[in-house]
């Protein structure tokens, strides 16, 4: 009795193989995804779903949550601090970009073979290989009032020194250029890769038909570089986004919070020392959320329309 | 890095629990004392402790100053110890609130504690039941330079006035007569805190902290005006410094007065300052007539609701209660003891503070920010921060208060 059914399975399964082949064809994929959609389920969507869900209470992380509506937004809408950081994430979003055209301009300039070259690119590249947190360091020293360089130097010109980081009229920009500093630096290197991949046989055919300098590199060497282009351009507007370390060391989001930024702000709401208004900090990073969203999908639709030849 | 923290944290708190003998009983308690001198003061605390109480014996767990803040809202819900420290005030309502600190005035009235820890009795009450046991504090004022006095040649003042007339002969010497360094923000607490105390009193500025009183209140701007006598000979740019980088001012004679606490002695010993060359008075008065009141942080520990061994938990917070153990551990941490029959140590920094807490007939305040609600508190730091650099904007400031507050206590 026990051995009939393998038995009936097998002969009657004349036609089963294909049948289970082409199941198996339909299954396989999803089962390799298996893992990848587990985890981007784990770790990304359900904390997306609980980050908007969050948002809906007042909750300081210990009580029991009271469901509030939409009153965090609303409050939102009406909160100076929101503002001052949704507009240094302009600022940020805004001049970040500058990383782009002047890493292609290092690039542009390391491009050559020139003994040594190795060790200029290498000592170009050295700011992103430092972490933020002492990139951050190292310029909140800059710009220390009394014994920082930049405060001497302007103290040697102007008679007064300028303290960049007490200036709440500066102290965003003095942020920017500590983050551009390694930015730039990445950018470079993505460029400097791009460049290697430039066809040395378009460029003699346009060399033949006169074109030379910025019309070389605008109308040549630029359309070539594309690729390198968008993951910069990538890099650069997530990077500016996601600015936290820096503010946080250099700042605090001080003074008096106006260099703060989005995703410090939200940290300050939900986590930090005065904190714990989950449900405010949650609502914030829905916002910040929303504003990537733009962004990732641009992303994702110039990506789906390469892939598909358009 | 904090998860990583979290993760060596339980699995040490695992290893540790294991090899706990059955008919040894073990009270664990949790600490942020991380530093050298409070993680000695623990050390001799618990080993006094096991001594009394043989068949007891403590598992002690350090984190990090900073990362306890954090920690101690994971634990509480998560891994609850026997014991854990924390502040008084203001800062501990939010886990008396949530029902996570246990309800010990039991101990209180066993012990006499009312009478003996009369100074805090206020600052561990709430809804009329005291929450834990206070251990230590420390008194904030004004830490002066003596040598710029002597140069300068002014008194030390006794009123406001005189301080200020001070500030005009430092100014024309070329030094600031009033540093500090608000880049964490609480330092221009304590100047508000004094100011406010100094100007309206004790119960007016426990009634403003507490959410009574509206900050565009007469009152409130009386204090802001005296705050801005003082604000043109202050070290500019103080958003961004660092409260020890103020510290380089005072030793290097760029600066005359610091209003700082007690815990800062120690920054400026290191800078190279002695006892000769380091001076501290009590705040002036402003107002003349009203009690005099203080600012002295006091350092707390507490059961947790979680906690497994309640019966040994309160026999620690007795014990840490009582005089010679206070006197002992805060000679160990180089701070005061709140037990009124404790003695104090010869350090002349301790003995002024001592003096001065003693005799304030007006009370003894917290911090603004254990004092306020923690929403509020972080508002009005940035309050006072901003009016320091940009005292022109009182009103928007002000207003702004106003509106966390209205916000803030509403529930």
């Amino acid at each position: 009795m026990s051995v009939s059914p393998a038995i009936s399975q097998g002969s009657a399964g004349q036609p089963a193989p294909r049948k289970r082949r082409r199941l198996s064809r339909k299954l396989a994929p999803w089962l390799f995804l298996a893992p990848g959609m587990f985890m981007f389920l784990i770790y990304v969507l359900i904390p997306i779903g609980r980050s908007v869900w969050i948002s809906f209470y007042q909750w300081d992380g210990l009580s029991p949550a009271h469901w509030i509506g939409l009153e965090n937004y609303a409050e939102l809408l009406d909160d100076d601090a929101f503002y001052t950081s949704l507009k240094n994430n302009v600022i940020w979003l805004v001049l970040y970009m500058l990383a782009i055209p002047l890493g292609l301009f290092i690039a542009l300039f390391l491009n050559q073979t020139v003994r040594g070259i190795r060790i200029y690119k290498s000592l170009f590249f050295f700011p992103f290989v430092i972490s933020q947190v002492v990139v951050g360091l190292i310029f909140s020293w800059f710009y220390a009032p009394g014994f920082g360089l930049f405060y001497k130097i302007t103290e040697w010109f102007g008679g007064q020194g300028v303290a960049v980081l007490a200036d709440e009229n500066l102290v965003t920009y003095g942020i920017i250029a500590a983050g551009l500093w390694p930015q730039i630096a990445y950018c470079m290197i993505l460029y400097l890769t791009g460049l290697n991949s430039v066809a040395p046989d378009q460029i003699e055919a346009a060399r033949l038909d006169g074109a030379k300098g910025i019309k070389m590199l605008w109308y040549v060497v630029l359309p070539q570089l594309r690729p390198a282009t968008f993951i910069a351009l990538v890099v650069t507007i997530i990077g500016a986004l996601r600015s936290f370390d820096l503010v946080s060391i250099m700042t605090s989001g001080g003074p008096y919070g106006s260099s703060r930024v989005l995703s410090y702000y939200m940290y300050e709401q939900a986590l930090s020392e005065y904190g714990y208004r989950m449900g405010y900090g949650a609502a914030i990073a829905v916002v910040l959320f929303a504003i990537m969203m733009i962004f990732i999908s641009g992303f994702i639709w110039k990506m789906w329309r390469d892939e598909r030849g358009l | 890095m904090k998860l990583l923290k979290t993760a060596a944290v339980a699995a040490l708190l695992a290893g540790l629990a294991l090899p706990a003998l059955a008919q040894q009983r073990t009270l664990t308690l949790n600490t942020d004392a991380s530093d050298p001198a409070p993680k000695a003061a623990f050390d001799q605390l618990i080993k006094g402790f096991e001594a009394e109480n043989p068949d007891v014996k403590v598992v002690v767990n350090i984190f990090d100053h900073e990362g306890y803040k954090t920690a101690i809202r994971n634990f509480l819900t998560a891994d609850s110890p026997d014991l854990a420290n924390w502040y008084a005030g203001n800062r501990m309502a939010p886990f008396v609130k949530s029902g996570q600190f246990l309800d010990v005035s039991d101990v209180w009235e066993e012990n006499g504690l009312k009478d003996s820890l009369a100074p805090a009795l206020s600052s561990m009450t709430i809804d009329g039941k005291q929450w834990g046991v206070p251990y230590t504090y420390y008194q904030w004022g004004i830490y002066y330079n003596k040598d710029v006095y002597k140069k300068v040649g002014v008194e030390v003042p006794k009123t406001w006035d005189e301080f200020i007339s001070n500030c005009k002969k430092f100014k024309a010497a070329g030094i600031d007569c009033l540093t500090t360094g608000t880049k964490a923000l609480w330092p221009a607490a304590g100047i508000f805190d004094y100011l406010d105390l100094r100007t309206n009193g004790y119960d007016f500025h426990m009634k403003l902290t507490n959410g009574e009183i509206p900050w565009t209140d007469d009152r409130v701007r009386k204090v802001f005006a005296e705050w801005a006598k003082v604000v043109p000979y202050t070290t500019p740019n103080t958003a961004a410094i660092d409260w020890q980088d103020a510290v380089s001012n005072i030793v290097q004679g760029k600066a005359a007065n610091y209003v700082m606490g007690n815990f800062a002695v120690a920054t400026f010993k290191d800078g190279g300052m002695t006892d000769d060359s380091l001076g501290f008075m009590d705040f002036p008065e402003i107002t003349p007539g009203i009690p005099r009141a203080e600012e002295a942080p006091t350092d707390t520990i507490h059961i947790p609701a979680g906690a497994k061994n309640v019966a040994d938990a309160k026999k620690f917070l007795a014990y840490i209660a009582r005089a010679d153990v206070q006197t002992k551990m805060n000679q160990e941490l180089g701070q005061l003891p709140i037990n009124v029959n404790s003695t104090v140590g010869d350090d002349p920094y301790l003995q002024a503070g001592f003096k001065i807490l003693s005799t304030a007939d007006g009370g003894i305040a917290q911090f603004f920010d254990r004092d306020a609600p923690a929403a509020m508190a972080k508002a009005g730091m940035e309050g006072f921060q901003e009016f320091m650099a940009k005292p022109e904007r009182l009103d928007a400031i002000l207003d702004r208060l106003e509106k966390t507050r209205q916000r803030v206590y509403k529930n």
